[in-house]
């Protein structure tokens, strides 16, 4: 057949195209700052997914930090200089946000980014930031290599950017952290772990595992599903046939959110424990099974329940945006104010005028900011990761995250 | 290996889905050679048609009287998106050569996820689908059906023989024929192959709307990416089966499912295979087995074009 060949290398072709085409990005519009009147204008640089599926999260990470530099300018934190954000859409794929920390680092008015969401997405951005002397701060990447270099498993620390904060604690301390609630509080002794193979899906189940059979635990089995598939119903079965009273998944909340369900339709009356990439109201909302009984750790105290968040919460309301500021609203707020404190610092200590080489003074004072921030004390560590270890443990109950138990966590 | 029949259903299920979208490919490939890489998208279409369709319907509708309306809607709104695809994107480039209306297949599958993305409310992520309630039928100890698998494995071949009728016994199914095997000698024979050519397109697209709501109901949730995984698979189900054979592009999603579904559960369990099996390894093994079959059996299992044997 004369078109077999070309049917052969058209599928080929287009297969890549396909997937080439899913690194595009979409520019959401720039939400900007108030005009306050201010001389110099500074920007902060937005990097987290607007789009695509993790587009929940995104659009909190991005609101709450536009929220923040609104409060700065209304409030003149930095007087004579004029905050601005720049939003750019990575769609979680790490490719793209290297190409928006390239673009980030062009803007010389661009003194602090905020993000990006993803941990497997900050590995690709984190040299391009360092090479430009430019803080990244992000909100929510936990894999623990991000700070502590690749070694941190064997107990060698070695920060490797030193551009690089987070306000987000580690999956050190939040898979070992489920562990423990799992095994003690609920008193599960078999579980089957799942993960989706991504930098922080894999490295949060190895965590988990390792100090779950250190408690005394079983791990009865494991497997791995893959990022954008949705039928996970032979995994399922095999987490039946395991006979496993527990699931402890590393990943996000898409495919999570179906294998809760598929595993609950195989007949299998267990529930499912992740990490912060679940814990989020599409979790349970995207799939119409009742999830109940699922858990999730999350970073911090519940932000609803903070004294020190009432004024965020109520002036996020106010400010109308279309999506809610999700999981990391609170630490993307104080990821942005942390730059804006830094950028006061710099600014005070020069005269009142932003110095020639402001990047890095601004990262530089980026490490020894401290402020009460609305997740609690913001500060950074040697390795840039925060200080404060809070933690929750989040259930499902009636078709909503609820609050079951927070605590701060120490080795 | 108690699970085994258990894996086989998930599997059968699964492979049903590919072929119901499978057959969009394979009759648009047997009638015009063009191999419209825009259907995994008249799928998601398909499926955000029928969902508008269930929002439109007075709350506390029982899903058996809302689920032949949600088809209905849904096939509406893929047959009109295919249909004006075929009249507007790949009619002005029929006498093109063969690349030309390849890339506008691929521009027109990202414009129309765009547009569900852009315009569809909420469609920015997963929405959420009527899904079906109760129990799973038990069939023995080992082995249960989910509701909505049983929907599938139902519907695909009631799909399938009204097609097969259609187009062996319908005047307008062998004018189908004719068209595929000649379609100049067809047009002088006073067929309307313009005509024909939309037809297989309507068809192809109906068939994915039926696919997309059963997706619907098994997963709960559609989003504006879904068509272009699936989309794939079914691709290779229509190539593995013989792309151009109705029957093969059933029989090519049924093989692809089974074949993913039991290397999830079995591949690990081989001596020297540990890592290279679970729900990680199963788009590598679909492929190394369409890759086989191509080297083995290059025309497909059951032979490519239906009409030459008709």
């Amino acid at each position: 057949m004369r078109h077999r060949s070309l049917l052969i290398l058209t599928s080929v072709l287009t297969t890549g195209a396909l997937t080439l085409t899913a690194c595009g990005s979409r520019d959401e519009g720039k939400g900007g700052g108030d005009n306050a009147g201010g001389t110099t204008t500074v920007v902060i640089g937005v990097d987290a997914p607007l789009t695509g599926s993790l587009s929940a999260l995104g659009q909190g990470i991005k609101n709450s930090v536009d929220l923040a530099v609104k409060t700065a300018n209304k409030d003149k934190v930095v007087p004579g200089v004029t905050f601005k954000i720049e939003a750019l859409d990575d769609q979680a794929v790490p490719a793209s946000g290297q190409a928006n920390a390239t673009k980030l680092v062009g803007n010389k008015d661009v003194l602090g980014v905020v993000g990006p969401l993803n941990s497997g997405v900050s590995q690709q951005m984190q040299g391009v930031f360092a090479a430009a002397n430019l803080a990244q701060v992000s909100p929510a990447n936990t894999n623990p290599s991000l700070s502590q270099g690749d070694n941190w498993g064997k107990g060698e620390f070695k920060r490797p950017f030193k551009t690089y904060f987070r306000t987000a604690a580690t999956d050190v301390v939040q898979g070992k952290f489920a562990a423990q609630y799992l095994f003690r509080d609920a008193g599960k002794k078999k579980v089957f772990v799942v993960d989706d193979k991504q930098t922080y899906g894999a490295g949060l189940a190895a965590i988990f595992s390792a100090e779950f059979k250190r408690l005394g635990g079983q791990v009865v089995g494991t497997d791995h599903v893959t990022v954008k598939e949705t039928d996970f119903s032979s995994t399922a079965d095999k987490v039946k046939a395991s006979g496993a009273d527990s699931v402890y998944f590393g990943g996000q909340y898409p495919e999570g959110g179906l294998l809760s369900d598929q595993i609950k339709k195989t007949g299998a009356k267990i529930p499912v424990m992740g990490g912060d990439g679940i814990y989020d109201p599409a979790f349970i909302s995207a799939s119409a099974e009742a999830n109940d009984g699922d858990l999730a750790t999350s970073i911090g105290y519940p932000v609803e329940k903070l004294d020190t968040a009432k004024k965020f919460i109520a002036d996020y309301n106010a400010a109308g945006y279309k999506d809610p500021y999700a999981a990391y609203g609170g630490y993307s707020y104080d990821a942005g104010w942390a730059i804006i404190q830094a950028v006061k610092a710099v600014v005070d200590a020069n005269g009142g005028k932003l110095p020639s080489d402001a990047r890095a003074k601004v990262t530089e004072a980026l490490g020894k900011v401290s402020f009460d921030g609305v997740t609690g004390k913001v500060s950074f560590d040697e390795y840039g990761d925060t200080t404060n270890k809070q933690l929750t443990v989040y259930k499902v109950q009636g078709g909503k995250w609820i609050d079951v138990k927070s605590d701060t966590f120490n080795q | 290996m108690h699970e085994l029949p258990q894996q086989l259903a998930n599997g059968l299920a699964l492979g049903a889905l590919y072929g119901l979208i499978a057959i969009g490919y394979t009759m648009v490939y047997g009638i015009v050679q063009l191999i419209n890489f825009a259907h995994g998208e008249i799928f998601m279409i398909g499926g955000f048609g029928a969902l508008t369709t269930y929002t439109a319907l007075p709350s506390g509708t029982s899903l058996l009287v809302a689920i032949p309306l949600m088809i209905v809607g849904g096939a509406i709104a893929s047959v009109a998106v295919a249909t004006a695809a075929e009249r507007f994107a790949y009619r002005p480039l029929r006498g093109a050569p063969r690349l030309a209306p390849l890339i506008t297949a691929i521009g027109l599958s990202i414009a129309l996820q765009q547009l569900v993305w852009q315009f569809y409310p909420d469609a920015k992520k997963a929405v959420s689908f009527p899904e079906f309630q109760g129990e799973s039928f038990q069939i023995t100890e080992s082995l249960q059906i989910q509701r909505a698998d049983a929907f599938v494995l139902a519907l695909a071949p009631l799909c399938m023989l009204a097609l097969g009728l259609f187009v062996s016994k319908s005047r307008s199914g062998r004018a189908m024929q004719a068209t595929a095997q000649d379609p100049d000698t067809a047009k002088l024979m006073g067929i309307n192959t313009d005509r024909i050519i939309v037809m297989a397109f309507a068809i192809g697209a109906a068939f994915a709307a039926v696919a997309a709501v059963a997706y619907g109901v098994d997963k709960g949730q559609i989003n504006f990416e879904m068509g272009f995984i699936l989309g794939l698979k079914a691709f290779t189900a229509a190539v593995l089966g013989g792309i151009g054979n109705i029957y093969g592009a059933m029989i090519g999603g049924v093989v692809l499912g089974i074949a993913e579904s039991l290397s999830i559960a079995y591949i690990e369990e081989i001596p020297g295979m540990q890592q290279l099996g679970g729900g990680a390894w199963s788009n590598v093994w679909a492929f190394v087995l369409l890759i086989v079959v191509l080297l083995v059996r290059p025309q497909g299992l059951l032979g490519e074009r239906v009409a030459d044997r008709a």
